[in-house]
């Protein structure tokens, strides 16, 4: 009787954790040729020295010039692009389910403009006299506009389609500021600069920079996955998610501060990324349906191993020169996205 | 289970919408909630399942106040089909149903058999497991309002609130849904604009301008009257001679029938 039960009870766990098993060595294969694939070829053999030594001290004898490619330049790179890969999908998940709105996404509901304008304002106009880091910026910029957005979304009616409407107009607002104080305070330099970091740049990234990104994308799928179930339940509005036991008032609190969170350690990390907040969910569903328990990690997933490779794309497209990788993302994710639409019509 | 509301009341902008409204609803009894056009009808329901905020007076569960229950307690408690709710999510039907099990779930417990077997009862009931699989935009508007019941029930809920269920079905799936409620042993309170089918209820409520203005047994609330001061129609009963069940006929208050 006992041998006879226990498989009903095991069958629906097993293909979950086999499933998260290929998640997760797709992911480590991701990050792999995100440090294999570069402008200085290396070998596996060399990578796997290398990381031997820097993670239980195998003591290899390994060039030092590569040494440093790997662990100090190529592996934090990766593994910031993944952390943000994941963590912008994570933010258009949650901001497309909270909004029903497929159109939702830290870009579109303005956080990403705010995020750059602080940004920008602690940068070029020095605001906080160096007591503020770029970090810190952005992350007001974005509650700031955030709260002007849901501010402005709630006076004018608090729909979802009134939300992406001052998300649009908040978006363009921000966007503005940013050039207006690039305009006003910037010399050429600093402009290119920021231009270039706004587009999307993985280049700076340092160890430091893993230690911001990866804890807060972390932060941010264990929140997601402790409301999976409330976000499903907002498939048919507030009230139906109310009526079905979800405090709505207090889930909205947490996921969108969150999601504001982590967009705004994105931006002040590698600039304002587009179009994977947006795409990234919607291939997501587009794999696994729209329940929240597995689009969530999906999402995160897939976000994490697009990231990665067009880190590797914007390396790689013109030898000795890098392309900002929101261009990359825009240039794949605005046709992938265009495909996704098609097929979604041609199903229903 | 028993519900009550004591000089409940809800504003909008300065308007009252409902108004000092008091009802004691009954363990077990079907309620049916009954009234002209914006009377407040689905305000009154979505005040009673607690949804709005900023609520005048109160209401009470089993004598405790629903403002001090956690949502989650409610909605195993208080089931509610509003009107017309969409979604653009490309749900399926079943997965749709699946929602109402929501308030019973803990954020990583997976479905339990039992749980499968709760939303499968709950399609079956309202006639719809064969289109389970179908997605949510190919479903009709009765369909989909059938889904919506069945995930009411999926809730497992004592207290069962229907506004309007009947709107968008055929005839058949009208008749089998009010036979489906009667055999539920919960309590219910559902808005219905035919009077008719109100006449099945073992109490009717009457709203006129937010307000209740009548409460009691079927036959006695629904006079010539007072379906004639509300409703603006003249009406009629009619006696079936096979049951001797009686059935209201309207007409224009102008056709002096």
């Amino acid at each position: 009787m006992s041998l006879g039960s226990a498989p009903t009870l095991v069958r629906p766990i097993r293909p979950v954790l086999s499933r998260g098993m290929l998640g997760i060595l797709v992911l480590m294969l991701a990050v792999l040729a995100g440090i294999v694939i570069g402008e200085t070829p290396l070998s596996l053999g060399q990578v796997g020295r290398v990381l031997a030594n820097s993670l239980w001290g195998a003591g290899y004898a390994v060039d030092p010039v590569d040494a440093g490619i790997i662990w100090s330049y190529r592996l934090p790179r990766t593994l910031v692009a993944a952390a943000c890969g994941a963590g912008l999908a994570l933010a258009g998940v949650v901001l497309q389910a909270l909004v029903r709105n497929a159109l939702a996404d830290p870009y579109l509901l303005g956080v990403s403009a705010g995020a750059s304008t602080g940004a920008v304002a602690v940068t070029i106009l020095g605001l906080g006299g160096g007591a503020i880091g770029i970090s810190s910026g952005a992350f007001m910029g974005a509650v700031l506009a955030f709260a002007l957005v849901a501010l402005l979304a709630r006076a004018a009616g608090g729909s979802p389609a009134h939300m992406v409407l001052a998300g649009i107009a908040g978006s363009q607002l921000f966007n503005a500021l940013t050039s207006f104080f690039i305009a006003k305070s910037a010399n050429a330099e600093q402009a290119r600069g920021i231009i270039f970091w706004l587009l999307g740049n993985l280049s700076g990234v340092r160890w430091p920079d893993v230690w911001l990104a990866v804890p807060a994308t972390a932060l941010g799928l264990v929140i997601c996955f402790r409301y999976a179930r409330a976000l499903d339940a907002f498939a048919f509005g507030t009230d139906a998610a109310r009526a079905l036991g979800v405090p709505v008032r207090w889930v909205q609190f947490v996921l969108i501060g969150m999601v504001t969170l982590m967009t705004a350690v994105m931006v002040s990390i590698v600039g304002a990324i587009g179009f994977v907040g947006l795409v990234i969910p919607h291939a997501a569903r587009f794999i696994v349906g729209v329940r929240h328990l597995r689009l969530i990690p999906t999402a995160a997933l897939t976000g994490a191993v697009f990231m990665i490779l067009a880190d590797i794309a914007s390396r790689m497209i013109i030898p000795g020169q890098v392309v900002p990788i929101g261009v990359v993302t825009a240039l794949v994710g605005a046709p992938g996205f265009a495909l996704i639409l098609i097929r979604n019509r041609r199903e229903s | 289970m028993r519900i009550e509301t004591f000089s409940l009341g809800w504003s909008s902008r300065g308007r009252r919408i409902v108004e000092d409204v008091e009802l004691r609803i009954r363990p077990g009894e079907t309620f049916g909630l009954i009234g002209p056009n914006g009377s407040g009808k689905s305000t009154l329901l979505r005040l009673m399942a607690g949804l709005l905020p900023r609520a005048q007076g109160r209401v009470e569960l089993d004598g405790r106040p629903l403002a001090t229950l956690p949502r989650g307690e409610i909605a195993r408690r208080i089931a509610l089909v509003a009107q017309a709710a969409d979604t653009a999510e490309r749900l399926n039907a079943r997965e749709a149903v699946e929602l109402g099990r929501t308030p019973w779930l803990s954020p990583f417990a997976p479905f339990s058999a039992m749980d499968e077997a709760i939303v499968s009862d709950a399609l079956e009931a309202v006639d719809m497991t064969h289109m389970a699989e179908r997605s949510w935009s190919t479903l009709s508007g009765g369909e989909r309002q059938r889904i919506h019941i069945a995930r009411a029930l999926a809730q497992r809920p004592r207290l069962l609130m229907l506004d309007e269920p009947t709107n968008h079905l055929d005839i058949q799936h009208q008749l089998a849904l009010l036979r489906l409620i009667a055999g539920l042993d919960v309590t219910v309170v559902i808005a219905l604009h035919d009077l008719n089918q109100a006449m099945r209820c073992d109490r009717i409520g009457i709203m006129d301008g937010g307000r209740l203005i009548s409460c009691g047994p079927p036959a006695e609330v629904l006079t010539p009257e007072r379906l004639s001061a509300i409703f603006r129609v003249g009406a009629r009963a009619l006696t079936d001679p096979v049951d001797g069940t009686q059935q209201l006929r309207f007409h224009c208050l102008e056709d002096h029938l």
